[in-house]
């Protein structure tokens, strides 16, 4: 029997208050307060959620319909790059050390946020908020998708790919710095992961991460992730918009609201730009064309368009992170530092490492005249003169890591580059160390938190860090051999120099083979 | 401040000395070098005499750096927490108060990588 359809179909703005507001209802059977637990205990008050103002007009299905036919466009770029031996198109293989980072590193990252972003969605009372963190919370999950499948073309042909995107995060050292970010945020309230990543990582420092990427990525002819980022860019468009009502919305909600949000946002904002190190570094070391330099990206997207939204979010009472004083110091500092410690640890890296040579030193030099001249073409020179020796310099010891950022005590004191920063709390008759100011304040704000940190070096000493069923007291026992093969780096192709790897001598010949007669 | 929860939030302490298998951990830097990125962290017995740090574990790790060579052990000034230290090298971590996760520094003065703090 045919169904008859006697009204005609609905108007945009109907079908948008059905599809977004119509989809709540209030409990009958239970307390609101016990459906919604995590509601308040943060100390967040919000009145009237019904005041909430959408970010982005989308519902459901219209939502499907413009991803849908994103993903068709990506997918077919990603065939028609694998097909073409899209990967021999790059500047240099040495390229793709930034991408093994990105793959190990952010990619994962973007998992969790799909994660948090769905719990965040369903504390939320109020519907609004829900539907937007739901959208955001597919996106990440998308994002998370499609750049294993970009990156997976690089599997086929080079190391340092195959432990995929899953694996190495719980595991290798640097990469519990931005996994222990996340799950810092994660295991926060509804409210706190809104600030921490809707707003702080999302909104004021999402530039400082993607564009360096993604225009590397362009710069150095990596057609996969350049893809991979533009089909991104629009939801990247909406989350950012989502952090800002967000922030907003609690602010207006009541005023009592508004230490609790400057607290969180001035932990946060520390808290990326330590996880931001990590990009510094890929920017002004790891790409053969280089876009710009940290530096430079910090003023642009930091001082000048982080300056202009902390000017609007003043008539709230907002200030700016006390932490910018420290950041002014460290954009001088940060990219070097971070080099240099994979540079002496790329045993125990998932990716190769190199000195930089005499041109790329001259640009750094250009770039940085405050500093690198000063502190840091030294250290390359006398490392190139040990190298040239045969005496390459590997750090043979683990080194003392940040309880907080977890990030080896590599930085200097804010008014001396020539010394490490030590910051020490105790807390229930036991040392704590942090790398900087900022850390230590967020250490001694919440130290029962942040005395459970997985720190890598320590684990590995505690021996937890060996496949099943290693015997440490087995003769000719080797724990960092052990390490690696717990990490899924395979010693002597995933790790050490790019210089004399397999990925530089097939990558010269593949594109040897393609573009000449012998 | 205090973590605010739902319910009653109180985990141990990953790091505990009773994890590391008898031994603790003990944190030694050399300021004015900066080849070794950060300092570097032991995973030693309490009952390591200060000596055997100095002449064994020490030399592994610093022995790399041009300048190790001229170091005096004995003119080494040294800082606990911050706050001068002078060891005692025939007695343990343990007897001189060098409690797990101490973090000591070691100063040499003269020695700096020529001033580039190499």
């Amino acid at each position: 029997m045919d169904m008859k359809a006697n009204k005609k179909k609905l108007g945009l703005k109907e079908k948008y208050a059905h599809m977004t507001r119509g989809l709540d209802w209030q409990t009958t059977y239970q307390p609101m307060d016990k459906v919604f637990p995590q509601a308040t205990f943060e100390g967040i008050k919000i009145h009237d959620w019904e005041k909430w103002e959408d970010p982005f007009r989308l519902t459901m299905d219209a939502y499907w319909k413009y991803q849908a036919e994103k993903e068709r466009k990506l997918y077919a770029v990603l065939d028609a790059f694998a097909q073409n031996n899209g990967h021999l198109g790059i500047t240099d293989a040495r390229y793709l050390n930034a991408v093994k980072l990105f793959l190990t590193g952010i990619s994962p990252l973007e998992y969790v946020a799909h994660r948090g972003f769905a719990a965040a969605g369903r504390n939320f009372p109020g519907v609004g908020p829900r539907v937007a963190c739901l959208m955001q919370s597919i996106d990440e999950i998308r994002h998370a998708q499609t750049q294993i499948h970009a990156l997976s073309n690089y599997n086929k042909f080079y190391e340092g790919f195959h432990a995929g995107a899953a694996h190495q995060i719980e595991r290798i050292w640097y990469l519990s710095v931005p996994k222990s970010f996340f799950d810092d945020a994660f295991s926060a309230g509804p409210f706190e992961w809104m600030i921490a990543i809707g707003f702080s990582f999302e909104y004021v420092l999402t530039n400082l991460l993607f564009v360096p990427f993604m225009s590397g990525a362009a710069y150095n002819g990596d057609m996969a992730t350049v893809t991979f980022g533009f089909s991104a860019q629009s939801d990247e468009a909406r989350h950012m918009t989502l952090g800002l009502e967000c922030i907003k919305f609690m602010l207006e909600q009541d005023p009592d609201n508004l230490p609790i949000v400057q607290k969180w946002i001035d932990k946060w904002a520390w808290r990326g730009i330590r996880v931001l190190t990590l990009v510094g570094m890929m920017m002004d070391y790891m790409l053969p064309k280089r876009v710009m330099s940290w530096k430079e990206a910090w003023e642009i997207y930091f001082e000048q368009n982080g300056g202009a939204l902390f000017n609007d979010l003043a008539k709230y009472g907002i200030k700016v992170p006390d932490c910018i004083t420290q950041c002014t110091v460290d954009k001088e500092h940060i990219s070097h530092q971070a080099w240099c410690t994979f540079y002496q640890y790329a045993h125990a890296s998932a990716f190769h490492t190199w000195l930089p040579n005499a041109e790329e030193m001259d640009w750094l030099s250009a770039k940085y005249p405050n500093t690198f001249d000063k502190y840091y073409r030294p250290r390359y020179e006398q490392w190139r003169e040990m190298a040239d020796k045969g005496e390459r310099f590997y750090n043979n010891t683990l080194p003392m890591l940040c309880q907080v950022c977890q990030i080896p005590m590599v930085f200097t004191e804010p008014d001396d580059p020539s010394k490490i920063c030590y910051r020490e709390s105790d807390y229930q008759g036991e040392k704590y160390h942090t790398c900087s100011d900022g850390c230590k304040h967020i250490f001694d704000d919440e130290p029962e938190k942040y005395i459970q940190a997985w720190l890598p070096v320590h684990q590995i000493y505690q021996g937890n860090c060996w496949p099943e069923g290693t015997d440490p007291t087995a003769e000719g026992f080797d724990p960092m051999a052990k390490v690696l093969e717990w990490y899924h780096i395979e010693n002597g192709k995933d790790n050490l120099d790019y210089e004399g790897s397999g990925d530089q001598a097939n990558f010269a010949a593949w594109r040897g083979a393609a573009t000449q007669n012998t | 401040m205090a973590v605010k929860a739902l319910s009653e939030y109180n985990f141990p302490a990953a790091d505990t000395q009773d994890k590391f298998h008898g031994n603790q951990l003990l944190y030694v830097g050399w300021d004015d070098h900066l080849m070794f990125c950060a300092p570097f962290a032991y995973c030693i017995p309490p009952s390591t005499k200060f000596s055997e740090l100095v002449e064994k574990h020490l030399p592994h790790s610093f022995g790399p750096h041009p300048e190790w060579a001229k170091v005096d052990v004995s003119k080494i000034v040294w800082l606990k927490s911050g706050q001068p230290f002078q060891p005692d090298m025939n007695k343990t971590l343990a007897e001189q108060g060098l409690e797990h996760k101490t973090a000591l520094r070691m100063q040499t003065p003269g020695l700096n990588g020529n001033g580039t703090y190499f």
